[in-house]
């Protein structure tokens, strides 16, 4: 089951939004029913579900409506209308009380200006979910004083907020979030008032937090790095409507319009490219069966000065080159001992291409992508290259 | 411009002669003697305390809250109040001050709780204050002797009409200040209205309610000389005796008291809501 689904979900400001979504649901655009009523449109009907432990980032530019979204997925802000299931239940059409309950018991938040109480200390800024279900002081006070440890802020437990760094300040609100023990994390914008180093710094504490604990997450960004780097899956905004959901990769090769591939025109592909999205297909294969003759004929006819080797499963074995094999269709040797199996370099589908790039320069022949000892395709320095470089001109072409 | 006759001075004589007094004296009866004795008491408990207590306990206070400048102003202040021989009409007026402001937080925290809260509220509460504020002074004083009767009832009745509002305008606008974000992850970590109001917007309003009960103390003793005009004892009384005799030094010496208690307690609240 989704943690968190949310189907058709609208939010109209103004003084008749059921007007508005009428008009909404006519198919009139935002900026029209902003004209003819002077209503503003929030969110427009937007639809995505999160699996658990999975981190969900909606990325957009200001005024697309985020924090809006993020802020009906817990009724902050009444929506107009749709659903929003936690765990499988509506939270738009709870009472107030189990609402009041589902948010201290599911839903956890985190702010973009850390939202952290200034009169209180850091402890009881982070056990103050807790004492709103009514936890003994001791015991709220343990838990957060654990949770204060996990964050790394022992010692500060009773500084107040405004004593604090932007950092300091926003690992104490992640901790307050993380004391209610909630599987849910919402996160707006959490790491875009931190300076660089910082905020890459919290990005992987989140991972590092997310692996540990499994929490579900729901992630608010502007910054395409940001998401593209904590996103299982994105979904890009404009105007209130989500544009397109997809993995990292999903939406770097395949944008789904100009605003989503001028978003990613910046993006510098090494680090978020894979060796699988760059990998070919070996041109020629040759089979263990296959002799030195057909090995010598198959290079012949494509052209090339080595060819690869797998069993009938699939299964990688080595590299010919066109040396070997006339030495050894000359002198009668059986494939298998002029097979070249050292000097290659194999490598996971998952790779960064990053990573490859060094290694490409210094191998002699192209680097093997194997998944479960299958040969799944090869890499060459020409396909790193190409694959940095074209795919940067390619977005340039489309957006201009 | 007058196309008609609007007889609104008639009604109005009509209604109180009518109505106001006669069905509801009794009413105002059962208002003016639980408040006659709460002043009595107030006024009797500080007269009781020996002088001297009471300036060492400011002096104190004013050194603890405003600093050592202001504990030396309180200590020449109270000398001064002791050697013009007035003591006993400051305490009079102070227990007046005292009693209208702590019905004006009793009546203006509350109501601008709900006035910051509610949209409807504050549109109701807003022209109210602003009637009680600049109302003279004088159309509801002479008729408040008319239903409380001379003395420091009637004085404490108009000192609240006057002096509440800032009470009221200063919660309001504490409690709208809070951040919103701050609001909002309250909020988001399942607070009730009333968890919201007690754990965050009051306490982070407290500063600015301060403010609001400062300026309530500070009108309340510039009602302190109007008020003696409908028998409310204390320094207002010698100020306008001063007056109607032409005793210029005897106005002198009230009307400086009034003002050494004025900056008194006016470093003191202030000092309280800067601690806060």
């Amino acid at each position: 089951m989704n943690k968190i689904e949310v189907n058709n979900l609208t939010k109209i400001f103004g003084s008749h939004p059921q007007q508005g979504l009428k008009r909404l649901k006519n198919g009139e655009q935002k900026s029209e029913i902003l004209e003819k009523t002077g209503m503003t449109v929030g969110v427009n009907q937007a639809s995505f579900a999160v699996k658990p432990g999975e981190i969900f980032v909606i990325m957009g530019l200001s005024g697309s409506g985020k924090s809006t979204l993020i802020r009906l997925v817990n009724r902050l802000i009444e929506p107009t209308d749709g659903e929003v299931f936690i765990d499988g239940e509506d939270i738009t059409k709870m009472d107030k009380n189990t609402l009041i309950d589902t948010r201290r018991k599911k839903l956890g938040m985190v702010f973009q200006k850390f939202g952290l109480l200034p009169h209180k200390t850091i402890l009881a800024n982070v056990a103050y979910g807790l004492e709103l279900q009514g936890v003994s002081k001791q015991e709220r006070e343990q838990k957060a004083q654990e949770t204060i440890k996990d964050v790394g802020l022992s010692g500060y437990e009773d500084s107040y907020p405004s004593q604090l760094s932007g950092g300091m300040q926003q690992r104490v609100g992640i901790a307050r979030a993380l004391a209610n023990d909630t599987d849910i994390l919402l996160m707006d914008e959490a790491f875009s008032a931190l300076d660089p180093i910082i905020r890459k710094e919290m990005q992987d504490e989140l991972l590092k937090i997310q692996n540990k604990l499994g929490k579900t997450v729901l992630f608010i960004t502007h910054d395409l790095d940001e998401a593209l780097k904590l996103g299982d899956r994105i979904a890009i905004m404009k105007d209130g409507r989500i544009v397109q959901i997809g993995t990292s990769e999903e939406i770097l090769e395949n944008p789904a319009n100009d605003y989503v591939s001028n978003f990613v025109k910046d993006v510098d592909r090494s680090k978020v490219l894979e060796a699988s999205h760059v990998m070919k297909k070996p041109e020629v294969l040759l089979t263990y069966k296959d002799g030195p003759r057909v090995a010598v004929r198959k290079m012949e006819e494509a052209g090339v000065s080595s060819i690869f080797v797998t069993d009938k499963e699939k299964n990688f074995k080595g590299l010919i080159t066109i040396d070997d094999a006339v030495k050894a269709y000359q002198n009668n040797i059986p494939m298998e001992e002029v097979l070249i199996t050292d000097n290659i370099y194999s490598t996971s589908p998952a790779t960064p291409l990053n990573d490859l790039i060094g290694i490409a320069a210094d191998v002699k022949y192209p680097i093997v992508v194997v998944e479960d000892e299958k040969l799944l395709g090869i890499v060459s320095r020409v396909s790193i290259l190409s694959g940095l470089v074209l795919g940067k001109e390619k977005d340039e072409v489309e957006s201009t | 411009m007058n196309y008609f006759y609007f007889p609104l001075e008639e009604w109005t004589n009509d209604f109180v002669n009518d109505w106001l007094l006669p069905v509801m004296g009794g009413f105002f009866d059962s208002i003016s003697v639980p408040l006659r004795s709460f002043i009595d008491g107030v006024t009797n408990l500080i007269l009781a305390i020996p002088p001297e207590i009471i300036a060492v306990l400011l002096i104190l206070l004013a050194w603890k809250l405003a600093g050592k400048g202001t504990a030396l102003f309180t200590l020449i202040g109270c000398l001064y109040i002791g050697s013009v021989d007035l003591w006993a009409e400051t305490m009079q007026t102070v227990a007046i001050v005292i009693v209208s402001t702590i019905i004006a937080i009793i009546f203006g925290v509350p109501v601008g709780i709900l006035s910051a809260k509610s949209n409807v509220i504050d549109k109701i509460v807003r022209p109210i204050l602003d009637f009680m504020q600049t109302l003279p002074i004088f159309v509801y004083l002479i008729p408040s002797i008319l239903l409380f009767g001379l003395g420091g009832v009637p004085a404490v009745i108009a000192t609240f009409v006057f002096a509440a509002p800032p009470a009221v305008r200063m919660t309001r606008l504490g409690i709208l200040q809070v951040p919103q974000e701050v609001v909002e992850a309250s909020k988001a970590f399942g607070s009730t209205s009333k968890q919201l109001l007690f754990k965050v917007q009051l306490p982070l309003a407290v500063p600015t309610i301060m403010a609001g009960i400062n300026q309530t103390i500070m009108l309340a003793l510039s009602m302190a000389v109007v008020a003696s005009m409908i028998g409310a004892p204390g320094l207002g009384s010698i100020v306008l005796s001063g007056i109607s005799t032409v005793n210029v030094g005897l106005g002198l010496i009230g009307g400086l008291a009034i003002v050494v208690i004025a900056i008194i307690l006016d470093r003191i609240t202030q000092g309280i809501g800067n601690k806060l």
